[in-house]
C-alpha cells in the first residue's frame, strides 16, 4: 500500500482504532490485561467453588490442582468432579468432560483467520489458554480493530491471559483453604452471564449477527432439555448457520440493487 | 473418599487435559497460515455470537442460585447489560451498569 493509500485508509479509523493501532505490543500486552480485569468477578467465586466441591468430593491438593493447571477449563472440571461423587465410570467422566469443551474447537477455528500466521510456538501456548474468558474477550477486540498486525493480536491476548488464568489458580486454593467464603447473596453466580452479555452485545453490529444471537438464545432454550450441555451443540452451529446464511441472502440483495 | 484409586483419577485428570488441549489446538494448530475454505470462514464469522449467548441464555432464564427459578431481577439485569453494550459498544460499561441494575433489583424486590 502507498503511504497516501495509507493515509486515505487512516482516515476513516474511528481515534480508538487508530489509537489500538499505534500500541506497540508491550503497550497491548496492558491493555489486554487491563480489559481482562473485569473477569476476576467471575473467576473468583467460580474457581472457589471448584476448590470447594473438589475437596468435598475427596480430592487431594495435587489432584484438585492438576484439574486446574492442566485441564484449565471450568465446566469441564465441575462435570468430571460431580461425575466422581456420583461414581461414574472412569471412562464415562473422561467423555463428558471432553464433550464440555467441544465448543473449544470452535474457538480455536474462528481464531485461524487472526492468529493462523502466528509461529507454531506462539500458537501452542494459545492453544493452552484458550478460555471462554480469553476467546470472548480477545474475538471481540479483533473485530472491533481488524487492522492490527499479528504482534498486536498476540500482545492483547497474552494480556487477557495473564490477567485471568493465574486467579483460576489462585481462586481454587483460596476454595480449597477457606470453603465457601464468599456470602450467596451478593449474587456473583450471576457474574458471569453478565460479563458475557456484555462481551456479546457490541458485536451485535449486522442483522446476520443479531440473527445469529437470536437463533443461539432461542435454541439454547429450546433444546436445554438434553443432557450434559448437549443443547449447546445443537444451538451453536444453527446459529453459526444462520449467521452465515443471512451474510449471503444480504450479499445477493445488496448485489441486486448494484 | 472418592471411591477411585490415585491411578484412575490422575488417568482421568492427564487424559482430561489432553483431550481438551487437543480441542483447542485442533484448528489452530493445523491450519495454521494454509487458508480456510470460504464457507468455513463465513461460518467462524458467527462462533462467538453462535456459541457465547447460547451458554449464556439457560443461565438468565434458569438461574442456578435460584434453583433454576426464574427471577425477574436477573433478567431485567441481563437486559441492561446488552442494551448498555449495544448502545455505548463499551464491555465495561454494560458490565458495571448489569451488576449494577442486579443489586438494585434484587434489594427493591426481595
Amino acid at each position: 500500500m502507498t503511504a497516501q493509500a495509507d493515509l486515505a485508509a487512516d482516515s476513516c479509523l474511528t481515534p480508538e482504532q487508530s489509537r489500538a493501532l499505534r500500541r506497540k505490543p508491550a503497550q497491548c500486552v496492558r491493555h489486554g490485561f487491563v480489559q481482562a480485569l473485569p473477569f476476576i468477578l467471575v473467576l473468583l467465586p467460580f474457581g472457589m467453588l471448584f476448590g470447594v466441591v473438589a475437596t468435598d468430593a475427596g480430592l487431594d491438593l495435587p489432584q484438585i490442582l492438576g484439574f486446574t493447571v492442566l485441564v484449565l477449563a471450568g465446566a469441564s472440571q465441575f462435570t468430571a468432579v460431580q461425575l466422581m461423587t456420583d461414581h461414574a465410570p472412569a471412562l464415562v467422566i473422561i467423555v463428558s468432560a471432553i464433550a464440555v469443551n467441544l465448543r473449544m474447537a470452535m474457538y480455536s477455528a474462528s481464531l485461524v483467520p487472526w492468529l493462523g500466521r502466528a509461529r507454531p510456538r506462539d500458537r501452542a501456548w494459545i492453544a493452552y489458554v484458550l478460555v471462554d474468558q480469553s476467546y470472548a474477550l480477545a474475538i471481540q477486540h479483533y473485530e472491533k480493530h481488524p487492522r492490527l498486525n499479528l504482534e498486536q493480536r498476540i500482545g492483547y491476548f497474552l494480556g487477557a491471559v495473564l490477567a485471568t488464568c493465574p486467579i483460576w489458580l489462585l481462586a481454587t486454593l483460596l476454595g480449597v483453604w477457606l470453603g465457601q467464603a464468599i456470602p450467596e447473596d451478593w449474587a456473583l453466580d450471576f457474574a458471569m452471564p453478565i460479563t458475557f452479555l456484555a462481551l456479546i452485545a457490541p458485536m451485535l453490529r449486522s442483522p446476520a449477527h443479531l440473527a445469529a444471537a437470536l437463533v443461539a438464545v432461542v435454541g439454547s432454550l429450546v433444546f436445554a432439555f438434553l443432557p450434559s450441555g448437549l443443547g449447546l451443540f445443537v444451538a451453536a452451529p444453527l446459529a453459526m448457520l444462520t449467521g452465515a446464511g443471512v451474510e449471503v441472502l444480504m450479499e445477493r440483495r445488496n448485489g441486486a440493487r448494484l | 473418599m472418592t471411591g477411585y484409586s490415585d491411578a484412575t483419577i490422575w488417568l482421568i485428570i492427564l487424559t482430561v487435559a489432553l483431550g481438551t488441549y487437543g480441542l483447542r489446538w485442533s484448528f489452530l494448530g493445523v491450519f495454521g497460515s494454509r487458508p480456510m475454505p470460504l464457507w468455513a470462514q463465513r461460518l467462524l464469522r458467527y462462533t462467538a455470537v453462535g456459541v457465547l449467548p447460547a451458554i449464556v441464555a439457560p443461565l438468565v432464564v434458569w438461574p442456578a442460585a435460584t434453583h433454576g427459578q426464574p427471577d425477574p431481577a436477573r433478567m431485567i439485569a441481563a437486559a441492561v447489560a446488552v442494551a448498555v453494550g449495544v448502545a455505548t459498544r463499551n464491555v465495561l460499561a454494560a458490565i458495571l451498569s448489569g451488576m449494577a441494575t442486579l443489586y438494585a433489583a434484587l434489594y427493591l424486590i426481595t
